[in-house]
């Protein structure tokens, strides 16, 4: 079936010949890497581990500087900033959705949610508001006022997309996002995340080593140590 | 975004996670500035009684002319009266009274009180009625404090000792509280030269000028014009002398005091950093969501001020506390005895206090920001996967730092004091502090790469576990390290003054029985026919009697205390605990006389050098022949031969006496035959030296009392650092200790490798601690007391005493360690393995 024509997205995300090594005496992590992410994209990214998967996410974040190469995230070339301009501009615009949840196990889970806004300076009001619809997209507001450590493994990576996305970042970084769950929650969460970056960010990148996961993207690539490749586009 | 919101974050889930945490850094702050404010408030009530007392006794007046004990002729009053500069002249006999049956003189003003009047209204409005009957020729106004120490009320008798005389007066009033608040007599000048031998004499003449003169053109010009040991002094100086005497006693009391607050601002950076350390999993996200590095440094030291600030509040509330039941029990009298008064009440100081709550908060944000610091460098990728930074990069940066702060601390030692007070000193000490904290990582690092495997699987983890860890080592060592050098520190330092001061002590008291007159007293002694009576009693080998009376020598200076007894340039070595000799040389040089290293610090005599004495009226002129260590006399004592004295004033009396027993003579016989020849033998102590060696090694003990409390409290606040910084290094270990049992470590196991960890860690503690705490007893010793009290110590280490205090450290820790593992492996251990935070 042929593809219908697609209006100019806008570019999200670019990475061009990046390359990050480690240690003068082994090879480069990221030998090159081009990447071009435009907005409503859900891409997976796919590899062995130790390939440097999680390099490029930290890469793409601005969590790590390239040696060489350009990464331009919403169209601000992350090299001409310095770390405090990087971290500002990572609180307005990405999103973040760890394989070991990292939340905070001191607050509820709607403390948890509301935190990018809090970091953001948004009124509370306004903050409670978007954080209430986000834990109710996410089937989650029955469990606002329960800490971390109440809550199931599956509930607890949801509370974690819902913070990832409550600010409609331009970017979803997920590294991983259902590496500590098990299948059918993992299931459930990675539908969760697709439909959410969907509706609430610019687009998404999935880093995962699961073909399954990887198959809920838009298209996959494939990391190794050639460089990042496209392996197919559904 | 600000580091505020990110301040109210961390505080409030520090509330709901680590309120012990933070409960132990405030209360740890608000030790260390109650116990500073507190001393602070009690020295400065204790000052302003004594000065608000002085300014009564001064009034009015522009210049006081002061001589010495035995006075001058009172010719010079009616010569300075006719002065055209002088509106208003008040002569004044000054006598400290010796009273029968006590220690301590009364001091006792004569005055003109129609002219006093004049000059210190305040004072006189205090007789009220019993002006009048101050004319009565034996009659005495006793002020409040006098009449309750005394135990005396009006009409009742006084006994007071004149010679070895005792002589009646009669309380003709007491004075209320408002007018004096010290203890005082007042008489009539006519009746005090009378009762106290001085017809024709005074000792002070209070001079009020006319409007217009220039007081300090007057005083200058006067020098010249007043007969040798007769001094014009500014009011201010006078005023000021109880808190010149006692500044250098005050300033290392409170530098004492704020140990514990120093203590305290390492307990903060211990906890902070092992809490920090705890927390890095959710400051690392917290960064990765966007907070940038300076919001979380900022946001991290807010969080140590914000402690602080809560600390110092509590603390000045209990300071003020603290500082008025001290007043109440000690009656102000923190250890020197100087500083001794009578209901003195508590003065709100609001700056002082805004000063210590400063320092409060400061130390504990100071404490903050190291760990703050660490924690917003750390690249957040890095944070979140469980890294805890560069080891080699810690130990790099302390080598670096403790070896400039080394070389500093080192350089302040030589620099002399500021206004007599060792403040860099101070500063050598805090700067070697610093260089021996920065230089723990490097230290344990090289000790633990040494240490061998042992083939203990709990031993052989403890070391790899610290030697991977030597950031957290470092905190849990901190706190202990600081509380426990000083402490070692202090210890080598009071054992040397207390062992210098017994061999002092050896000295001065060679003799079996000693015996003198009240001392401080000026009324008392014994005259020639006396003292020849008293040489005659059986059972006494040998004799030599003192006479020992304060001088003045400038005006600016406390007086000093001159001793004349039997002794040469080939005895003196013997008798005095001499320092440093001039070389023998033949008269006609003037006679020898042996000065204290006070005299050297405060009048710059050296030995060689001439030294001019005002005795009998003229400036007589003696040789240097030696400095002498004197622990009693702190504004300065000489050594003159008695021949030499009685040839210059013609004053043949006595003060004191050393007794030698004749074989099988017994002590307290010999005593009662004493008493018996005396013709006020309540007013005469007669002691065995070696009670008097006792009892006063008894009062050193007692004046370190305090001393010993405070570093007491700064080691206990620092092993709640150790404690604190091993139960949260532990808790963050739980996976770890999960994962030890998953593989089959028993939980005893696991215990007994922490407990491990805390006898390493607090064997490294205790040794570096001993280690640098020798190193700051050498500044103590001879820099800060040195320059504080004009005195020198000999070095003495008391190693057994600092073995035991270095092993129960280790014993404390191994506890703490072992309880705090108790805890972390406590819970279950699968779901510890499942932990990620």
């Amino acid at each position: 079936m042929a593809e219908e024509p697609q209006p100019t997205r806008a570019v999200v995300l670019r990475l061009e010949s990046v390359r990050k090594r480690f240690a003068a005496d082994r090879p480069a992590v990221l030998d090159g890497i081009d990447l071009e992410l435009v907005e409503g994209e859900y891409v997976a990214v796919m590899g062995e581990s130790g390939v440097g998967k999680s390099t490029l996410l930290n890469v793409l974040a601005g969590l790590d500087s390239p040696d060489s190469g350009r990464v331009t995230l919403d169209g601000v070339d992350l090299s001409t900033l310095d770390d405090d301009a990087i971290t500002r501009l990572r609180r307005r615009a990405v999103g973040f959705v760890f394989q070991a949840f990292h939340v905070l196990p001191y607050l509820s889970a709607a403390q948890n949610v509301s935190l990018p806004l809090e970091l953001l300076g948004v009124p509370a009001v306004e903050r409670n508001a978007r954080t209430t619809r986000m834990l109710d997209a996410l089937g989650l507001a029955a469990l606002a006022a329960r800490l971390p450590r109440q809550l199931s493994g599956g509930e607890i990576q949801r509370i974690a997309i819902a913070r990832a996305l409550v600010h409609s970042p331009r970017v979803l970084l997920a590294d991983e996002p259902t590496g500590n769950l098990d299948p059918r929650s993992a299931a459930q969460t990675l539908q969760v995340l697709r439909a959410q970056v969907k509706a609430h960010a610019g687009a998404g990148i999935l880093i995962t080593h699961s073909r399954a996961a990887a198959e809920t993207a838009d298209r996959i690539l494939t990391l190794d140590a050639r460089g990042l490749a496209a392996e197919e586009r559904r | 975004m600000g580091a505020w919101r990110v301040w109210r974050l961390l505080l409030r889930a520090q509330l709901r996670e680590q309120p012990g945490r933070l409960a132990l850094n405030v209360l740890s702050i608000a030790l260390g500035v109650a116990l500073a404010s507190a001393i602070f408030l009690v020295n400065g009530a204790a000052l302003a009684q004594f000065t608000g007392a002085t300014r009564r006794l001064v009034g009015d007046a522009d210049v006081i002319v002061r001589g010495p004990a035995g006075g001058f002729p009172e010719g010079l009053f009616a010569r300075l009266a006719r002065d055209p500069a002088v509106a208003v002249a008040s002569p004044v006999v000054e006598v400290d009274a010796a009273i029968a049956g006590r220690t301590e003189p009364l001091p006792v003003r004569g005055i003109d009180p129609f002219r006093a009047g004049e000059l210190q209204h305040a004072l006189i409005e205090g007789l009220g009625g019993a002006t009048r009957d101050l004319f009565q020729a034996d009659g005495i106004v006793l002020s409040a404090a006098a009449a309750t120490a005394l135990d005396l009320k009006a009409g009742d008798p006084l006994t007071v000792v004149v010679g070895d005389r005792p002589t009646r007066l009669r309380v003709v009033g007491v004075m209320p509280k408002t007018a004096y608040s010290q203890p005082l007599g007042l008489m009539d000048i006519a009746s005090a030269q009378w009762v106290f031998d001085r017809v024709g004499r005074l000792n002070r003449v209070d001079l009020r000028l006319v409007d217009g003169a220039d007081a300090a053109a007057f005083r200058a010009a006067l020098v010249g014009r007043l007969p040798a040991g007769v001094f014009p002094v500014a009011p201010g100086t006078e005023i000021g002398r109880a808190a010149t005497v006692t500044r250098a006693y005050r300033v290392n009391l409170n530098m004492l005091a704020l140990i514990a607050l120093w203590t305290g601002a390492f307990l903060v950076f211990s906890t902070q950093s092992a809490s920090v350390l705890r927390r890095r999993g959710s400051l690392a996200l917290l960064r990765a969501l966007g907070v940038t590095r300076g919001e979380l440094r900022r946001a991290l030291a807010a969080e140590g001020a914000f402690l602080g600030a809560l600390g110092a509040l509590i603390g000045i509330v209990g300071g003020a506390v603290l500082a008025t039941a001290m007043l109440r029990v000690l009656a102000g009298d923190l250890g020197n005895g100087q500083l001794r008064v009578f209901g003195a009440t508590l003065a709100w100081q609001p700056w002082a206090l805004a000063g210590f709550f400063g320092i409060g908060v400061l130390v504990s944000a100071a404490g903050a920001w190291a760990p703050a610091k660490a924690a917003a460098q750390l690249p957040p990728a890095q944070a979140l996967k469980g890294g805890a930074g560069d080891p080699a990069a810690t130990v790099r940066t302390g080598w670096r730092l403790g070896c400039a702060l080394g070389a500093l601390g080192i350089a302040l030692a030589w620099l002399p004091p500021v206004a007599h007070l060792p403040l860099f000193g101070y500063a050598s000490i805090a700067a070697l502090l610093f260089a021996a904290v920065s230089l723990v990582p490097t230290v344990t690092v090289a000790l633990l790469r040494a240490a061998p495997r042992t083939g203990r699987v709990t031993l052989d983890n403890a070391i790899a576990q610290l030697r991977d860890n030597v950031g957290a080592a470092t905190l849990s060592l901190a706190s202990i390290i600081v509380s426990f050098s000083l402490m070692v520190a202090m210890a080598i330092m009071v054992h040397s003054f207390r062992q210098s001061f017994a061999h002092w002590l050896g000295k001065l008291l060679p003799a079996d029985i000693e015996m003198r007159v009240p001392p401080n007293a000026d009324t008392a002694f014994w005259n020639a026919d006396e003292q020849r009576r008293l040489a005659a009693t059986p059972g006494i080998a040998r004799i030599e009697f003192r006479r020992t009376l304060h001088l003045a020598l400038d005006g600016r200076q406390a007086p000093v205390t001159l001793i004349a007894r039997d002794i040469s340039r080939a005895t003196a070595a013997r008798v005095l605990p001499i320092l440093r000799q001039s070389a023998v040389r033949a008269p006609p040089d003037p006679p020898p006389a042996w000065v204290s290293e006070a005299m050297v610090d405060r009048y710059g005599v050296t030995p060689g050098a001439r030294l001019r004495l005002p005795l009998g009226g003229r400036w007589r002129t003696f040789t240097v022949a030696g400095v002498w260590r004197d622990y009693a006399r702190s504004t300065g004592a000489i050594v003159i031969g008695r021949a030499a004295y009685a040839a210059a004033t013609g004053d043949n009396a006595a003060t004191e006496a050393s007794l030698w027993l004749a074989p099988h003579a017994d002590a307290d016989r010999v005593g009662q035959a004493l008493r018996a020849r005396l013709g006020a033998p309540e007013a005469v102590q007669i002691t065995t030296s070696t009670t008097v060696r006792a009892r006063s090694l008894a009062i050193f003990d007692r004046a370190f009392t305090i001393t010993y409390a405070l570093e007491a409290i700064a080691v206990l606040i620092g092993l709640a650092g150790v404690a604190f910084a091993m139960s949260s290094t532990a808790i963050a270990r739980r996976a770890e200790f999960g994962m030890l049992r998953h593989i089959g470590m028993r939980r005893g196991q696991v215990i007994a490798m922490l407990a491990e960890e805390g006898i390493i860690l607090s064997s490294l503690g205790a040794v570096y601690g001993l280690i640098v705490g020798f190193g700051l007893s050498l500044v103590l010793v001879f820099v800060v007391n040195r320059q504080s009290f004009d005195w020198s110590i000999d070095l003495a280490v008391p190693l057994a005493r600092l073995c035991l205090l270095g092993a129960i450290l280790v014993i404390a820790a191994a506890v703490t360690a072992a309880w705090s593992g108790r805890a972390a492996v406590g819970g279950d251990a699968l779901r510890a393995v499942r932990e990620d935070w």
